[in-house]
């Protein structure tokens, strides 16, 4: 087992690297000069020349990347070019409104999503597996943004039950779960948010469910006179890795994918400040805010296929 | 169960297998009505989509100051007007066919690429295997939205880099695909025989390592189609996508929704256009994968 763990981080340690070299490329897929957002159009060749310099972007590309990626690994993102904060700064506060989203959508879709498939998987061809299969391809159909729109119209417009948007007047920096003036913000995005892991979760588990309990040693359990229930449970067991791996997929995805729901809702979150920097054209923030996310999506999958091979020893030999 | 199929393949002729096994494919979705009323529907919309300027009432492009955001039946607009007082049931037809390209044409891209790049990776040494499969582990740490938000969000808006970028988030999943069939046959007897009687690599690849990447390449990516017109939308719908005056589902929702307190209707007809396009390709898919499933 050590050696798998062993084997598995270092595996992850060049993705990581390579994560990072997108990142960075970045600046090189804008079109025109990666400076044109800093420098007024008038500028003379000369001021060109020594902001470039000052940026280090008279330096080969190789260098440049390694002088970054230096800063990057003391947690120094460079400044933002619209607000002048520091990209860590900015990054880390919206990235902890992401993850509250996240929090709360993941318990719902993951609960809802497994009991869902493991009823549908368990009674394949009945009327409830159709009803839970038809809706499963609704949520993993929908459109979540419009959803959110959707969900608006209905609980913000015609019966004002719920806020619309935003975070609420206290804001990021005062917001607390505990008063149910912040807490109700909470409520539309982290539905809108749990709708497509609940479909997608519900239809891998019925698929693990539905396989697991034809196999053979069902029949064993069913002989040796066990109960439904105690068979159910060993059913679900060995369905479990499968749906776990999925799981670890969709909680990279309800943080790394949040960006439609944020902009719906306009909660300052990480996808929020994505789409805020690359309308302001922030490459640093852009980059910092997508290097965050996508390093914590390496690192989900990391802790996802450690977490799969300790349930399952097969695993581990491979 | 691999001898039985070896056997099986022994006895018929060469190319009769493939056909056999396609006509059965296609003999089993006939007997499964509801797929082909999901088939219907895709084809309805990709027909109206196609014949957009045939059957669109007005010019989908045509402003009116006077009729702005009227509400369905308003002068003859079947559907009401929009927000610059274009014809809504116009801009969906015409939106139809930008969404459905940006949602066809990067599955077929990274099809292309992705399933040629993962069939050449799974036959190859291990050299050019680590170099594919390695760079593709790359962009697949990525979330699929992020990396279609971040490549467009760097290179800006438009229909072209909308396609470019999906096409990047799709190619590695496929390739991945395609090189775990093509190991799969890689060392298979028939394999080993068709290289003894002297066939080029690139003769075993396309005769007899095709056939068997083909299957599961081809079932995820009927899957995708799906996915694909939701991102696509969805890039779209930020602004990095499709860009006005042109129409688009995204789009129109985006543009749609500012005006949401005035006309909820309006607002909510392009999300049932691009809903209802994905269900019918996430349902056809199914459909489709359960057909070319043998075993079943």
């Amino acid at each position: 087992m050590l050696g798998f763990v062993i084997r598995r981080i270092l595996f992850a340690i060049p993705i990581a690297l390579g994560v990072s070299v997108v990142c960075f490329s970045l600046v090189y897929l804008a079109p025109g000069d990666p400076l044109q957002t800093v420098l007024p159009p008038d500028a003379t060749a000369e001021t060109i020349a020594i902001v470039r310099h000052a940026y280090g972007f008279d330096r080969p590309i190789p260098v440049q990347y390694l002088i970054w990626l230096w800063h990057v690994l003391q947690g120094d993102f460079g400044r933002s070019i619209a607000t002048r904060r520091l990209v860590s700064l900015e990054v880390s506060g919206a990235l902890a409104n992401t993850a509250m989203l996240a929090l709360f959508a993941a318990p719902l879709s993951f609960g809802l999503g497994a009991a869902m498939g493991a009823i549908a998987g368990w009674y394949p061809g009945r009327a409830i597996d159709r009803l839970v299969t038809g809706a499963a391809v609704i949520g993993v159909s929908l459109p979540n943004y419009w959803l959110g729109i959707v969900l608006v119209i209905l609980f913000a417009v015609e019966f004002m039950v719920l806020p619309a948007s935003g975070m609420g007047q206290s804001g990021s920096a005062a917001f607390s779960l505990w008063r149910w003036s912040d807490a109700r913000f909470l409520v539309l995005p982290v539905l809108t948010l749990a709708m497509i892991p609940i479909g997608i979760i519900a239809r891998s588990t019925r698929a693990a469910v539905a396989e697991v309990r034809g196999l053979d040693f069902v029949t064993t359990l069913r002989a040796i006179g066990l109960g439904e229930g105690a068979v159910l449970r060993h059913v679900l067991k060995n369905a479990a890795p499968p749906v776990l791996a999925v799981m670890g997929l969709q909680f990279g995805y309800l943080v790394g994918g949040s960006i439609l729901v944020e902009t719906v809702f306009t909660w300052p979150g990480s996808g929020f400040l994505l789409n805020k920097a690359i309308i302001n054209r922030d490459i640093p923030v852009l980059q910092g805010t997508i290097l965050a996310l996508s390093l914590i999506f390496v690192a989900t999958n990391l802790v996802v296929d450690l977490l799969q091979a300790a349930l399952d020893p097969r695993i581990r030999r491979r | 169960m691999s001898e039985t199929a070896i056997q099986a393949a022994a006895e018929t002729p060469p190319a009769s297998p493939m056909r056999g096994y396609w006509r059965s494919v296609f003999a089993r979705l006939g007997r499964d009505p509801i797929t082909l009323c999901f088939a219907v529907v895709v084809l309805a919309i990709v027909l109206a989509a196609l014949a957009a300027p045939l059957i669109a009432p007005f010019d989908p492009y045509q402003q009116s100051i006077i009729g702005r955001l009227k509400p369905p039946g308003w002068r003859g607009h079947p559907l009401g007007t929009d927000e610059l007082g274009r014809d809504l049931l116009s801009r969906l037809l015409y939106g139809g066919r930008i969404s459905l390209l940006m949602g066809l044409a990067p599955v077929l891209i990274a099809t292309l690429i992705g399933g040629t790049l993962g069939m050449i990776g799974g036959f190859a040494g291990r050299l050019a295997n680590t170099a594919i499969m390695r760079t593709m582990d790359v962009f697949y740490a990525f979330p699929s939205v992020l990396l279609a938000v971040a490549i467009s969000g760097a290179m800006g808006g438009g229909i072209g880099n909308g396609i470019l970028s999906l096409s990047l988030v799709f190619t590695p999943a496929m390739c991945r695909i395609a090189e775990t069939a093509s190991a799969q046959v890689k060392h298979l007897d028939y394999i080993e025989a068709a290289r003894a009687s002297g066939a080029s690599a690139a003769r075993i690849l396309r005769h007899h390592v095709l056939g068997n990447v083909l299957g599961p390449v081809l079932i995820y990516a009927s899957s995708l189609v799906s996915v694909s017109i939701l991102l696509a939308s969805g890039l779209s719908f930020l602004g990095l996508g499709v860009q006005p005056p042109e129409p688009d589902w995204g789009l129109m929702l985006s543009t749609l929704r500012q005006s949401l307190y005035v006309d909820p209707l309006g607002c909510a007809l392009p999300g049932i256009a691009i809903f209802t396009t994905s269900v019918c390709f996430n349902l056809l898919s199914d459909g489709v994968r359960r057909a070319m499933d043998v075993r079943a």
